[in-house]
């Protein structure tokens, strides 16, 4: 995985709460079995409309999505993950995130900043008066600097950690071999297998 | 000290604690499917990994398999590359695989279950985030993304950080003609979609004691449309009943063994929650949803709400862009709502006790002449003791249509989907924009209310007819 430190692009602002992963990308997109190439389902039904924010000349080329709370609620579909990376996003802002999505986010290096919701609402102001606003998300600081808005945001110490570091899980936990080997000996035997 | 029921079985699967980490968590049991893990094996083949345990793992063909014509060759042929990926994967990594055709085949939350081989006290995972159905037998259980199933395939475990707690009271009777499904929708519309976030929701209280398996199951599985990642269910009596015999649940000196453990997992008396939640059991009545989230649910003799009734800001928007969506206008009755279709299955309302009370509504009767109804049952064997009931034949005597099992309408990633515009009456779990099909809208309901309203047209209660 890259690693993570600091980011510096536009944003585009999606006014939306409650985004659920069915609207980041369709279930009829979740049929490839590759890891790329989910840029076309993102948020497939709502870019049909001509005014969506990510069809406006303004907001091309954005690598930060600024969204309403509650943000990936609903399936567990990692697509929604992928989608958002391969369209060219490499951090979502929102002042709340549903814990699945998030936990993905982390795995795939796509880092999610939860910020106050007033904080949002600034940052929406400032990227939808000038779109063209470089917005910097320093994982280091935890820190979004945008104009003259500068907001703290939370993350957690762990995947900020790994995010830093451009650590893989599985890696990580496959030094740990041994002390998984002395659990698996200390199951009860009553427990099912599916052999 | 005092623990609750997830602090137990979370206490019991800690293979390593360390400051400043997650807990490394063991999994009892992993099920695939064919839609979240082909990443995930790519990834193992990529890094020469293998599947730790492949007898702890189970995959079955479930999300876009097709509901008739099941043993021909899979007509759309992106659907098929992903089943024949799935097979193939398990056949070289060697995990197990229910196929289509074969009797063990379904959806995922509902085979584990009839199986037997989702027990209390275990984890259980999926790439699928309705795999809180498990919760019911007192089993932490909740859905993963990808990455995390090619953690698991490859380690047998998940770094994790602890949940906070929630108990759900739902004490009282339950009225007549008000089912699970009621229950669940009446909390996600409490809470809101969100009020779950970071929690494991407990049920708890005697209208949950008094539910069945099946109706647990239903309240468990919707856990996530709270936010929740999972729900629980203290096992007892009616848990071990349900057991008891089944295929992989434990059998003689075993069975007592696991009896003992499993009846020290209830939540201790004085063991505290982060939060908790009281409802009053009988002031529930048959629950439909309005809107484009499943928060967005009122009680049937409701109406429309209007944006002007939004708490703040936020939900105003939300309700006025749902209402603009769905095609409704504040105001008015829900039971004015008329449908093109109605759906009965998925994970949330595909067992056999769901379709008894559809069938027991339908006997007799005929669907609107204008309604399309699809009954889906969620696993072979549920379709099988439908069938030895005769409940297929109430049902298509009706009108509606009989299919084999699978995910089918509920997210519509098989041909059985909403044209835009369409309207339906679903006992899924979700009514996101375009959930059913692209353009279409969703309203979620119980068997009952389904059935009632595949012959009235409109959403109905049995109380209607």
């Amino acid at each position: 995985m890259e690693k993570f430190v600091m980011h510096t692009g536009t944003a585009a602002p999606l006014r939306r709460s409650n985004v659920d992963t069915d609207q980041i990308i369709p279930a009829e997109y979740l049929k490839r079995i590759t890891r790329h190439g989910f840029e076309d389902g993102l948020f497939a039904a709502w870019r049909k409309d001509t005014e969506f924010v990510l069809n406006q000349p303004a907001y091309q080329g954005v690598s930060i999505l600024i969204a309403g709370p509650d943000f990936g609620t609903g399936s567990s579909r990692e697509h929604a993950v992928w989608a958002l990376q391969d369209y060219g996003f490499k951090v979502v802002l929102s002042s709340r995130f549903a814990d699945i999505f998030r936990g993905n986010s982390g795995k795939g290096g796509l880092l999610t900043a939860m910020l106050e919701q007033d904080d949002i609402e600034k940052l929406w102001a400032v990227v939808e008066a000038d779109p063209a606003t470089l917005v910097t998300v320093d994982l280091d600081k935890r820190e979004v600097r945008a104009g003259e808005v500068t907001a703290v945001f939370e993350v957690d110490d762990y995947v900020r950690w790994r995010l830093m570091e451009g650590l893989d899980d599985i890696g990580i936990t496959l030094n740990q071999a041994e002390a998984i080997t002395e659990f698996e000996a200390k199951r009860p035997v009553f427990l099912p297998t599916t052999a | 000290m005092a623990k609750t029921l997830a602090e137990k079985v979370w206490e019991a699967h800690v293979v390593r604690r360390a400051a400043g980490e997650p807990d490394l968590l063991y999994i009892d049991l992993h099920l695939v499917h064919e839609v979240t893990s082909p990443q995930a094996f790519d990834g193992l083949r990529a890094s020469g990994r293998s599947v730790r345990r492949p007898d702890l793992t189970l995959a079955t063909e479930d999300h876009n398999v097709p509901t008739i014509d099941i043993l021909k060759p899979i007509a759309d042929p992106i659907s098929r590359a992903q089943v024949d990926a799935l097979r193939n994967n398990c056949a070289e990594f060697g995990v197990p695989i229910y196929s289509l055709g074969n009797i063990e085949q379904g959806i995922v939350h509902v085979v584990g279950p009839q199986l037997g081989l989702t027990q209390p006290g275990m984890t259980v995972v999926c790439g699928d985030s309705h795999t809180s159905t498990h919760g019911a037998f007192g089993a932490l259980a909740f859905g993963i993304g990808t990455s995390e199933v090619e953690h698991v395939l490859a380690t047998q475990t998940l770094p994790l950080k602890p949940f906070k707690t929630m108990a759900i009271n739902v004490d009282g009777e339950l009225p007549a003609g008000v089912s699970a499904k009621d229950v669940t929708l009446a909390v996600i519309a409490k809470i809101g979609t969100g009020g779950g976030q970071g929690y494991v929701l407990e049920y708890k209280g005697s209208a949950i004691r008094g539910l069945s398996m099946e109706g647990r199951m239903t309240v468990c599985n919707m856990s996530i449309e709270a936010g929740a990642r999972a729900g629980m269910i203290a096992p007892d009596e009616t848990t071990f009943e349900y057991l008891k015999g089944r295929d992989r649940a434990p059998k003689g000196a075993d069975w007592d063994a696991a009896v003992a453990y499993w009846s020290t997992l209830p939540s201790d008396a004085d063991a505290k929650y982060d939060a908790e939640v009281f409802i009053d059991a009988s002031t529930l009545s048959p629950f439909v949803t309005w809107g484009t989230n499943p928060g967005q649910g009122l009680p049937l003799s409701g109406s429309v709400p209007s944006p002007a009734d939004a708490k703040d800001e936020v939900d105003r928007v939300a309700i006025e862009r749902a209402l603009e969506y769905m095609g409704l206008t504040a105001g008015m009755p829900l039971r004015d709502i008329k449908v093109d279709i109605v759906f009965v299955g998925s994970c949330t309302n595909g067992r056999i006790e769901d379709l008894r009370t559809v069938a027991e509504v339908l006997k007799g009767r005929k669907v609107d002449s204008k309604v399309r109804m699809l009954v889906v049952p969620g696993s072979v064997r549920v379709k099988n003791q439908a069938e030895e009931e005769g409940l297929d034949v109430i049902i298509k005597e009706s009108g509606a249509e009989w299919r084999e099992a699978g995910c089918s309408m509920c997210l519509a990633m098989n041909p059985d989907k909403l044209a835009p515009g369409e309207r339906s009456a679903s006992t899924s779990n979700r009514n996101f924009e375009g959930r059913q099909g692209p353009g279409g809208r969703t309203h979620l309901v119980s068997p009952a209310v389904a059935a009632a309203t595949a012959i009235t047209g409109h959403l109905a209660a049995p109380a209607d007819l």
